[in-house]
């Protein structure tokens, strides 16, 4: 079984590597098991963030979609201070509903929206989790675009996020 | 009305003649900072030293007015005055800032009549029937007020000056605050910048700490102040200016006063 995962690894890198000329960004981010009482799964935006602490590019906004709840979104603070608050939610592409507990792995195309029309320089990426009677934490990954070489950088949440990685494959 | 006169004229009546500085007046908003119209935000508006506790005397809001942000007037709904504040809800029907003030100018007399001191606190306009002609020793006084807070719908708008006693302009907007950033706000006085202003920012929850903790700033020649926020939370701007340029005929002396309540956001 061990190999068989081993195998069928491989075979995804080598597809991935296949795909020659696709830069991408990628994202791997934990929700944490958080043992309290009563758990509701966090809002969470993730966007690229400009040296001037606009929103260069949206690229997830998870909340709850049952019932009407963008009331809440404001508590996702600096995602709605920096933009959030001009955008009419939902958006095709970018909104979603709220995840589990668990590992995520969100992939974007470098040469396709929203990432496509990133200007040259330095960023940050930001991703903020806030849940309801619970806190909220932000963690932010500095990274340069266009990506030149492969790298991989990870931090650690402490609070409303476990791992968060970013990975850029040129 | 003459629920208004009979509370001033209680709130006076608490004060020794002569040193009459109400207690700090404040409307507090449960929420500044709103996702989307069609909700309701509530407000408690009351003149208590502590803020923003609500334990003295409750603002009279006979003056109150709300203006939405495309500058019409809004009713605010289920107004109440109880003992210790007011209360009441706004519907916020549409995005953008709102402004909720109670603003207006009183007028406050004092003379002798017989010997014995009088005094009369009322609007302007009904001066010349409360003041016996025969009043010795008059002295007027035009009190010049705007207390008020701010609510934004989705991205905060444009707030419009009305020319009228102290106002904020925002450079800052005031639904827009956080910790350790610095706001700038200009003062005006008639419309006009107000330089050499002294405006005092006080933290809430004054109840639960020893001292104030005021911060004592002072405007520049274009009325400009800059002020760096130390922690999160509602905070309360006091202003007053006290000079002879009062605009209510026959009067001279005027105090015109200045209160706004922020609320300053966690990073």
């Amino acid at each position: 079984m061990i190999r068989l995962s081993r195998a069928l690894l491989a075979l995804i890198a080598a597809a991935a590597a296949g795909g020659a000329g696709a830069a991408d960004l990628s994202l791997n981010l934990e929700i944490p098991n958080l043992p309290v009482a009563e758990y509701h799964r966090p809002y969470v935006a993730i966007w690229v963030e400009s040296p001037e602490q606009t929103i260069a590019a949206n690229l997830a906004v998870w909340y709850q979609l049952r019932g009407d709840h963008t009331k809440w979104l404001p508590d996702l603070r600096q995602w709605w201070r920096r933009g959030g608050r001009d955008l009419k939610v939902p958006v095709d592409g970018l909104t979603g509903a709220t995840r589990p507990v668990g590992q995520h792995i969100l992939k974007f195309d470098a040469a396709a929206p929203p990432l496509a029309t990133l200007a040259p320089g330095k960023y940050t990426l930001v991703v903020e989790a806030v849940r309801e009677v619970g806190g909220r934490e932000a963690v932010r990954i500095p990274f340069e675009w266009p990506i030149k070489a492969a790298r991989r950088e990870a931090v650690q949440g402490t609070t409303e996020l476990g791992a968060v990685a970013l990975t850029l494959n040129p | 009305m003459k629920n208004f006169y009979g509370k001033l004229a209680l709130a006076l009546m608490a004060c020794a003649p002569g040193a009459c500085l109400a207690a700090r007046a404040w409307i507090l908003p449960s929420q500044t900072i709103v996702a989307r119209a069609g909700g309701w935000v509530t407000f408690d508006a009351a003149n208590s030293d502590d803020l923003f506790s609500f334990n003295q005397a409750a603002m009279p809001i006979d003056q109150l007015r709300v203006t939405a942000p495309d500058g019409q007037a809004v009713t605010p709904q289920n107004v109440a005055t109880a003992k210790t504040r007011s209360s009441f809800d706004l519907e916020l029907r549409t995005a953008g800032t709102y402004r909720v003030a109670v603003a207006g100018d009183s007028v406050m007399a004092r003379w002798e009549e017989e010997g014995k001191p009088k005094r009369w606190r009322g609007l302007p306009a009904e001066m010349a029937a409360n003041i016996p002609a025969t009043a010795a020793k008059l002295e007027v006084e035009q009190a010049q007020r705007r207390v008020e807070a701010f609510v934004t719908v989705g991205a905060p708008t444009e707030l419009k000056s009305s020319g009228v006693g102290i106002e904020l302009v925002p450079h800052t907007h005031p639904n827009d605050l956080y910790v350790g950033e610095a706001a700038k706000f200009r003062f005006l006085l008639d419309g006009k910048p107000a330089p050499n202003l002294t405006v005092e920012v006080i933290a809430g929850g004054t109840r639960y700490r020893d001292s104030p903790q005021a911060m004592v700033l002072k405007t520049d020649k274009d009325g400009m102040v800059s002020v760096t926020w130390p922690a999160s939370g509602f905070y309360w701007l006091d202003a007053l200016v006290e000079d002879e340029k009062a605009t209510v005929p026959n009067v001279r002396k005027r105090r015109a006063t200045y209160n706004a309540t922020l609320e300053v956001l966690p990073q």
